[in-house]
């Protein structure tokens, strides 16, 4: 099952540079490709960084292994720069458990 | 409010008072819960939004340099340099309780490496050099935000579904039962005035008869 590898999924110009650090990359080009290499992944590896491109497209599975421990899927901005995924992510939570987003109001000013 | 569908005896009457009983104790349970949580769970994602903020930021700066480093050199070049990886990351997983949620901790074990670049300098730009560095350093803060970034989701999940069940005792359980005591209650005592009644309409009879 999980066996604590890490592993990086995106588009080539983003994961390459992963792979130097010693983390397992899978480059994937287009939207399927994307979900079924997840899925695959999600059975083995423990900690999965998806770039936000992917995460967005794969936003449905990924909502599945929320509720899980293993693995971790969490997204990462991708080397054409940040689109504030992650950040949306924080806030669904808090508004989710809170029921508003207190958080972001307080701080963001 | 709609009362539950039972006879009204005084033995359901005592079944249904235990069971008022134990759905306030476990409502008020339940809510002691939710509080405990959400309190953690502000901790946990105030520390979420700093580490992402933080990642985020040195992610792309580190990502940056690394497509300038690939523009600079040769793909071949650049896939040669880095394909085969001197470090091997591998994490020992484990998994804590946080309010009885099982969430997973990470402790990083890296493997003796005999140096950071797994290249030589001649061959690439420096911009490399420093992406990788970068990424290097980088690596716990980004499995930290993986491990509290996935408690948080876990937190807010069981937030959301203890909330639920809250409001299940508080609105929906709670009142039926109460209304259903109620309910049993005044029959009994409707009886009960029914049985004097009769009680004293039969003395009054034997006692005309007895004249």
């Amino acid at each position: 099952m999980h066996d604590g590898s890490i592993a990086v999924l995106g588009d080539k110009d983003s994961v390459l540079a992963f792979k130097a650090i010693g983390l397992d990359v899978f480059p994937v080009e287009n939207e399927t490709q994307a979900r079924e290499k997840l899925h695959a992944l999600a059975r083995k590896y423990s900690v999965i960084f998806v770039t936000e491109q992917i995460a967005e497209q794969a936003s449905a599975l990924i909502e599945r292994y929320k509720s899980r421990p293993y693995p971790v899927v969490v997204p990462i901005p991708s080397a054409e720069g940040n689109k504030g995924l992650g950040m949306q992510g924080i806030k669904s939570n808090v508004e989710k458990a809170i029921g508003a987003d207190i958080l972001f109001d307080k701080e963001g000013k | 409010m709609s009362k539950l569908n039972v006879n009204p005896t005084r033995m359901e009457l005592r079944r249904l008072k235990n069971r008022l009983k134990t759905a306030t104790r476990g409502h008020k349970l339940l809510k002691d819960k939710s509080d405990e949580m959400i309190r953690q769970f502000m901790l946990y994602v105030r520390e979420n939004k700093r580490l992402r903020e933080e990642v985020e930021e040195e992610l792309v700066t580190s990502l940056k340099s690394f497509m300038l480093a690939r523009a600079v050199s040769s793909d071949a070049e650049i896939e040669e340099a880095i394909s085969m990886p001197t470090a091997k990351v591998s994490l020992e997983t484990s998994s804590k309780n946080v309010m009885s949620v099982n969430v997973p901790v990470f402790n990083v074990t890296e493997s003796e490496t005999s140096g950071l670049y797994p290249y030589s300098f001649a061959s690439v730009t420096s911009e490399l050099d420093s992406s990788i560095a970068s990424l290097t350093t980088l690596l716990p803060k980004l499995l930290k935000l993986a491990e509290v970034e996935k408690t948080c989701n876990m937190l807010a999940d069981e937030i959301e579904k203890n909330r639920r069940r809250v409001n299940a005792l508080e609105y929906v359980m709670i009142p039926q039962l109460e209304e259903t005591i109620k309910y049993i209650v005044m029959k009994l005592d409707e009886n009960e005035r029914g049985a004097t009644t009769r009680l004293m309409k039969v003395k009054s009879m034997i006692e005309e008869q007895n004249k």
